[in-house]
């Protein structure tokens, strides 16, 4: 068979197989494999797309599009008024997938919630290292171990956590990925049998759409789940074909091998937005890069100092030369889709004048000092090198000396972290949970001294407001304790608020009710394809 | 020739050693670890990375480690990979198919393009077509994979829409994997149309890491022709009248085969390296693309068995290149 001729062939085979599908299929072309099913070990978003977000529910879900909560399993919840004990009001007749695995004789209970936290938290239950090397490392972070005092079963749809102090965040956690319940019959049945590992490989939940397939580092597929005790989704396949590399998902989507891509390169923008056939959604990201200062070291322990040098920094040209237009510049610590902004905080003005003005009195001249600048390339800041190499020039122009220092990744984040650590340091973040305490305790917060608080700020005034806010249910109340932290960290400036990234979404045109997730995740229980 | 083998078997040992040992230290030599790029800009607190650090196995001193690492290998153990949780060799097994089926394309388009190339440009020594060919096989050497991989993707691909972007064949086919290699199983499917599309998802990258192999493999072959056909046993096979297609056939090409086939072993290694790449831009799910994933997450388990098991590859090849070569010329395996 000649080479044109098989061509021909395989072409008229796909036409045909495609003709003869009628079902909806979605295709998304994601950006890498998961590394596996059960999304509580695993700390990756590309993890979770593909475990949490399609195959699982938690108590508590975010509502599409936004970092607000809704019930989600639990029907509603009460806390108490010392702010310590959480009462769920579970689902009923919610079911677990039914596959060629796994027939589930019960519906969803108490005895589900129990098991997807308890084999996290503790460490004699048997399903607490049921992998070689596993370890819980969200449940850890989030320090959800300290927190908890107790996990109890009222009866078969009420659960009651018991916490060790009021934590206000406890709700916008449970709503996380690590939060995703596990049947746990289908446990026990996997203990009886004594392959533990399936529990990582063939997962079962109750989310929208049921596991097929894996297909390692080339595809994985899902089936929509009949019984969902949402809306069914509307396409019947999903299916989830893995691309690393940013240039060819594009190519594959205008060719229409896919529907829908994440993270397009910012160079390949310009063109898969003028093709009439793909429809490009952006939203900003629930992120924040910045340039965190010693606040321990001199001469930075001084706010005047700080204040001088975020004047001098043209926010306006990163995102030009940076973010190539796929930014926004930040001027709180906090992403604008995020609840609690304050938007009423005015950035401080790039005003080199003022700035030399203001290091001068504060009797700072000659000062020498290093950049950080990160070895990768994160969302909230795409080119770490370039950023501080626009900053050292921008410093320059009030006579400030910059030493740009980088080194290998694990390294920076390590050593960045050093109490006695020399000069200031790029870096960003990307929320977990839509909470602003995600943000202002974890980053800015005094226990995070030495740690991931890089500025080694510890403000009095600050650490009241948060640790208030952690105490308050009311989401309103809360958000007014925030607006007011927000005040004085402007004035405090430990850090240069640099951008916000702005995330794209391209796919084709027929793709129907696709919602952005500010979260940055990636769900298609809502999408529809058109004829 | 039994002798001959068994000398080639005994060296194998200690380059296996020092093999374990290179693939030992080179994923520890790299700075930072596992547990810091888990954590990521979070941070870890003192305590928790002992805790972890502990877990994995990694405090304890490095020599125990090794050895533990030796030990396990030798018993069929090598290892769960940090991220994935899963037996290294369990994912080694799956994606390897995949790597082969992709070489063993790349190392037949190099040679049967390479090989009466390099002839014909012998042949025709100095005339146009030798300059031109040999001027393209010094561009395609020098051709970055990943710049080819994508401008091939655009042109027949985007522009022309002749080939599928990547992947091994259409999603709309779906069969469990029996062989692990897709032109078989897709016959074995029983699906209209799968082994066509899985053929055609060959195409590119087999282009993209089949062309420095037959850049090497044409020059090679034209150099090693040259030197046969100016020795006196072809100049005496044409003087008594052997019509020119028999002399260059039967008397020179055989000859000129032995430094020929040297470089196609050679050019296997080399391949593993080309796969890595090519890999990564076909979304072909081989090892080379585990592998640079497991570098980048300092999954220490998945890089020194996953190094250690190609580089066994790489040696059985190079025997079997080894034993060939001393078929084809009985002089070798008598040294």
């Amino acid at each position: 068979m000649t080479f044109k001729k098989s061509l021909l062939m395989a072409t008229a085979a796909l036409a045909l197989t495609a003709g003869a599908a009628q079902a909806k299929t979605l295709v998304y072309c994601s950006e890498g494999s998961p590394e596996g099913f059960d999304p509580a070990p695993y700390t990756s978003g590309t993890t979770f797309d593909a475990s949490s977000r399609a195959i699982y529910n938690r108590l508590v879900q975010f509502t599409p599009g936004t970092t607000q909560t809704e019930p989600g399993l639990a029907e509603s919840w009460e806390v108490s008024e010392d702010g310590t004990e959480y009462t769920f009001h579970l689902r009923e007749g919610v079911q677990f997938h039914s596959t060629d695995y796994f027939t589930p004789t019960r519906d969803f209970n108490a005895d589900d919630v129990l098991f997807s936290f308890e084999r996290q938290w503790q460490e004699d239950h048997p399903w607490h290292s049921y992998s070689t090397g596993i370890t819980w490392e969200y449940f850890n972070s989030m320090s959800m171990g300290d927190l908890i005092e107790s996990i109890e079963k009222v009866d078969d749809y009420t659960v009651k956590f018991t916490l060790t102090r009021p934590e206000a965040p406890f709700i916008a956690n449970m709503g996380m990925d690590f939060a995703s319940i596990l049947s746990a019959e289908y446990a026990a049945q996997l203990e009886e049998s004594g392959n533990l590992d399936a529990l990582n490989q063939q997962p079962i939940g109750t989310g929208p759409f049921q596991f097929v397939a894996y297909q390692q580092d080339a595809n994985i597929r899902y089936a929509a789940n009949q019984d969902y005790w949402e809306d069914v989704p509307a396409i019947d396949d999903l299916i989830f074909a893995i691309t690393v590399d940013p240039a060819v998902r594009a190519q594959r989507l205008q060719a229409g091998e896919c529907q829908i891509m994440p993270y397009p390169n910012p160079a390949d923008l310009e063109m898969l937005q003028s093709d009439e056939n793909i429809n490009v959604m952006e939203q900003e990201g629930l992120n924040v890069g910045y340039l965190a200062y010693n606040t321990q070291q001199e001469p930075f322990d001084q706010p005047e100092v700080r204040k001088a040098l975020n004047m001098a920094i043209d926010k306006e040209a990163i995102i030009e030369a940076v973010f190539q237009g796929s930014g926004s510049i930040a001027k709180n610590p906090i992403p604008p889709s995020m609840w609690g902004y304050n938007d009423d905080i005015e950035d401080d003005p790039y005003d080199p004048e003022a700035a030399r003005q203001m290091l001068e009195d504060a009797g700072v001249t000659d000062l020498s000092m290093s950049v950080w600048a990160m070895p990768v390339s994160r969302p909230y800041n795409p080119d770490a090198r370039r950023m501080a190499e626009l900053i050292q020039a921008d410093f320059a122009e009030v006579g400030v000396d910059v030493e740009i220092v980088s080194m290998e990744w694990a390294e920076y984040l390590a050593q960045s972290t050093a109490l006695d650590r020399d000069g200031a340091v790029l870096l960003g973040w990307t929320g977990d949970n839509g909470d602003p305490d995600n943000f202002l305790a974890v980053l800015l917060g005094c226990d995070a001294v030495g740690n991931a608080n890089r500025a080694q700020w510890c403000n009095e005034d600050f650490e009241a407001l948060i640790q208030e806010a952690k105490t308050i249910n009311d989401q309103d109340e809360r958000a007014a304790l925030y607006e007011e932290a927000q005040v004085i960290f402007k004035e405090e400036a430990p850090w240069a608020t640099i951008a916000h990234s702005v995330v794209f979404m391209p796919m084709l045109n027929s793709v129907e009710g696709y919602v952005m997730d500010p979260k940055g995740g990636h769900s298609f229980e809502d999408v529809d394809i058109a004829e | 020739m039994v002798r001959f083998l068994f000398h080639r078997l005994l060296l194998i040992l200690p380059t296996f050693i020092g093999i374990t040992i290179v693939a030992f230290a080179f994923v520890r030599v790299l700075p930072g670890d596992p547990v810091l790029l888990i954590a990521g800009e979070r941070g870890v607190t003192p305590e928790r990375y002992q805790d972890l650090m502990q877990q994995f196995g990694y405090d304890r001193p490095i020599w125990v480690q090794y050895f533990d690492y030796l030990a396990g290998i030798f018993q069929g153990d090598f290892g769960t990979s940090i991220s994935t949780k899963r037996p290294v060799i369990q994912d080694f097994l799956t994606l390897f198919p995949a790597t082969i089926e992709l070489s063993l394309c790349a190392i037949t388009f190099a040679v049967a393009l390479g090989v009466p190339m390099g002839i014909i440009a012998a042949v025709k020594r100095g005339t146009w077509f030798d300059q031109t060919l040999m001027g393209t096989a010094l561009v395609g050497y020098s051709m970055p994979i990943f710049w080819l991989g994508l401008l091939l993707i655009i042109l027949f691909s985007g522009i022309l829409g002749w080939t599928p972007v990547s992947g091994r064949i259409s999603l709309m086919y779906y069969f469990p994997a029996v062989t692990g290699f897709m032109t078989i199983d897709s016959l074995l499917s029983g699906q209209e149309g799968a082994f066509t599309s899985a053929l055609s998802h060959l195409i590119l990258p087999t282009i993209t890491l089949g062309t420095i192999p037959l850049a090497v493999v044409a020059r090679q072959t034209r150099s090693a022709m040259l030197e046969v056909l100016g020795e006196d046993y072809v100049r005496t096979a044409r003087a008594k009248g052997m019509p020119t297609r028999r002399v260059i056939g039967l008397h020179a090409l055989r000859n000129a085969l032995i430094p020929v086939i040297t470089t196609i072993g050679l050019q296997i290694g080399v391949m593993m390296a080309g796969a890595i790449l090519t890999e990564t831009i076909f979304s072909w799910p081989g090892v080379g693309k585990w592998m640079i994933d497991a570098i980048g997450r300092r999954d220490y388990p998945v890089v020194q068995a996953g190094l250690l098991l190609i580089a066994l590859v790489v040696m059985t090849v190079n025997l079997i290149v080894d034993v060939l070569y001393g078929l084809i010329n009985p002089r070798i395996r008598h040294q």
